[in-house]
């Protein structure tokens, strides 16, 4: 015990909050709830919300690359490709179809991971456009396997071994699965003393340098990071789609969705992404339909929100209400000194 | 390393902390430092001044590993440091703060003191927690503790340079003009800061323009004029020497 002396209006450092402590009971809660979706939801929620999944997971990845590391990357359609193509290529090989789809996104990780020593020595616009060319030969290579044969493509059959119904729930829970972790291995990377590092870096790498930061490493971290759960959505992708040709998949538009969802959301805060997910599934749930007013909405909302809400959604709520549900930062807070004594 | 103490008179029985020896910085065909010896001994205050161009900054980065040097060898209590990054050297104990400030403008005070501590520090969670209170509150900082750095006015910007680099536990602190831009009232605040850290034996390399403020610290004044040293020694001395008065108000002034 520390005498009332040693407490007095000395300061402590807290991280969660009530809200946010509330917050995440919710969003376990809601997971959990999630869980048994398939047994309540009926076959057209079930599918649509494994694409929301999938859009979580691809946002959130985004935003951990460009928001917090500062790595904007308009290449990141790379790793959703190679996360189909390598399902595909495992499955082809023999192996258990969902087995595949989990191990593509891994291999994909350790693949990105020579890669980074090269994408990393860019900087700037030069690692942005980088990317993209990466993204491009990505897509040139895939192309020269027989197996896909060129643009005709190739399906995943191995995966019509399942009936429609179980195929179904299978795929909601694998992405329901692999969002949960990814979206929990980036809260608590970036809530790390690593976390704090990889943002030092995106504000300004060489003074992080001379506070002792390992900027390769650290960049590399988020890099791989970004590309294993790229793969794992574009894995999951192939799992609702079946089929697979290769300009679908490394199309520049799944960036662009990153994009979208995660600047609409708020960049560079956690919830941001999960916010512009959302939004983005309900605008595309009710206006997919209507062809290409649908992109020219979708250039139009990212237009305005760039001019004019810069923070995104929850960047401008968080700024205003000063709230975090998913808190990775610190905060100090002085203990009052008062007669009751300290508070803990 | 022996021909140094040869060199230096007055610390022969103090072990120099960071040594450097014919030290070139080439950057394509300038060279901005050309052939410097550079010692300072354990809990020294040594200040750096002469003219914009000297050459000052320049091997302010050689020592901080920010610029690896042409030719030339770094050592830090006796190990050859001279291929280290920067990274690798703050967590060595080498610190150092800009000239004009870098703070990581989206990251809160603490946390830019928090990575400082965890990284350069190599502290636990709870160790740097103490750590940056404790740098935060030796500058000053702890009321601005949860601001977001860009918002913070230039004199709070070169606090927060000193504390992050305090935060690091460093044996040596480089300071690239802390003072500039300051009002003499506002560097006075800084003076104090440092004055502290001498008590707490951290050895101090200061560049700055501003002498008087310089004065109040330094032990030891080196002038550099054009890459080089042109003279070095207690401050009264090395500020008499001619070549320093060439450097400053050039020739023909008696």
């Amino acid at each position: 015990m520390k005498g009332a002396k040693d407490c007095e209006g000395a300061p402590a450092v807290r991280r969660w909050s009530p809200l946010s402590i509330a917050a995440i009971g919710s969003l376990v809660a809601l997971l959990a709830l999630l869980a048994f979706g398939p047994a309540y939801l009926g076959s057209y929620l079930t599918d649509r919300l494994t694409t929301l999944f999938i859009y979580v997971i691809m946002a959130s990845m985004w935003n951990a690359l460009a928001g917090y590391g500062g790595l904007v990357s308009v290449g990141q359609q790379a790793f959703f490709g190679l996360g189909a193509y390598l399902a595909i290529r495992l499955s082809y090989a023999g192996v258990n179809v969902y087995l595949a789809l989990v191990l593509a996104p891994l291999i994909v990780g350790l693949f990105s991971l020579p890669l980074s020593s090269f994408a990393l020595r860019l900087r700037g616009g030069e690692f942005a456009i980088g990317m993209w060319v990466l993204a491009e030969l990505a897509h040139l290579l895939v192309n020269l396997d027989g197996l896909v044969q060129g643009e005709t493509g190739i399906s995943l059959i191995a995966i019509s071994a399942f009936a429609p119904d179980a195929r179904r729930s299978y795929n909601y829970w694998l992405a329901l699965g692999m969002m949960t972790l990814l979206v929990v291995l980036g809260f608590f990377l970036l809530r790390s003393r690593t976390g704090a590092a990889i943002q030092a870096i995106r504000d300004n790498e060489d003074a992080a340098a001379s506070v002792g930061v390992r900027v390769f490493a650290t960049k590399r971290l988020i890099f791989v990071l970004a590309a294993a759960g790229c793969a794992a959505a574009g894995s999951l992708m192939l799992s609702t789609l079946v089929s697979f040709q290769p300009k679908t998949y490394f199309s520049v538009q799944w960036t662009a969705y990153m994009l979208f969802m995660t600047l609409v959301g708020g960049l560079g805060t956690f919830e941001g992404p999960i916010v512009g997910a959302v939004l983005f599934f309900l605008v595309e749930t009710m206006f997919a339909d209507t062809g290409v007013w649908y992109l020219i909405g979708l250039g139009a909302t990212a237009l305005i929100f760039s001019l004019f809400v810069p923070r995104g959604i929850w960047g401008t709520i968080s700024d205003r209400f000063g709230i975090q549900l998913m808190p990775v930062g610190y905060r100090l807070r002085f203990r009052v000194p008062s007669n009751a004594g300290a508070t803990p | 390393m022996w021909e140094v103490s040869a060199r230096s008179h007055e610390m022969s029985e103090r072990p120099n902390v960071l040594n450097a020896a014919a030290i070139v910085k080439r950057f394509g065909s300038f060279a901005a430092v050309t052939g410097v010896d550079f010692q300072v001994g354990a809990h020294e205050a040594v200040g750096i001044v002469g003219p914009n161009g000297a050459g000052k900054t320049t091997l302010l980065n050689v020592l901080a590993g920010t610029y690896l040097a042409s030719a030339g060898t770094v050592h830090f209590e006796g190990s050859d440091i001279s291929h280290l990054d920067a990274a690798s050297r703050c967590r060595l104990g080498i610190a150092r703060t800009h000239q004009v400030p870098r703070p990581f403008a989206n990251m809160t005070v603490f946390e830019n003191v928090f990575v400082a501590s965890s990284m350069g520090g190599g502290h636990s969670r709870e160790r740097a927690y103490e750590g940056c209170i404790a740098s935060l509150q030796l500058c000053g900082m702890l009321d601005v503790a949860n601001r977001q750095a860009e918002t913070l006015g230039l004199l709070d910007r070169k606090r927060l340079e000193l504390a992050r680099a305090l935060a690091t536990d460093p044996k040596v602190l480089l300071l690239d003009e802390i003072g500039g831009g300051l009002t003499d009232a506002e560097a006075a605040e800084l003076v104090a800061i440092i004055k502290q850290l001498r008590a707490r034996n951290i050895a101090i390399v200061w560049i700055e323009h501003i002498l008087h403020v310089l004065l109040q610290v330094a032990e030891r004044l080196v002038c550099m004029d054009a890459g080089r040293v042109i003279a070095e020694g207690v401050p009264e001395v090395a500020l008499a020497h001619p070549a320093v008065i060439e450097a400053y108000l050039g020739s023909g002034v008696t």
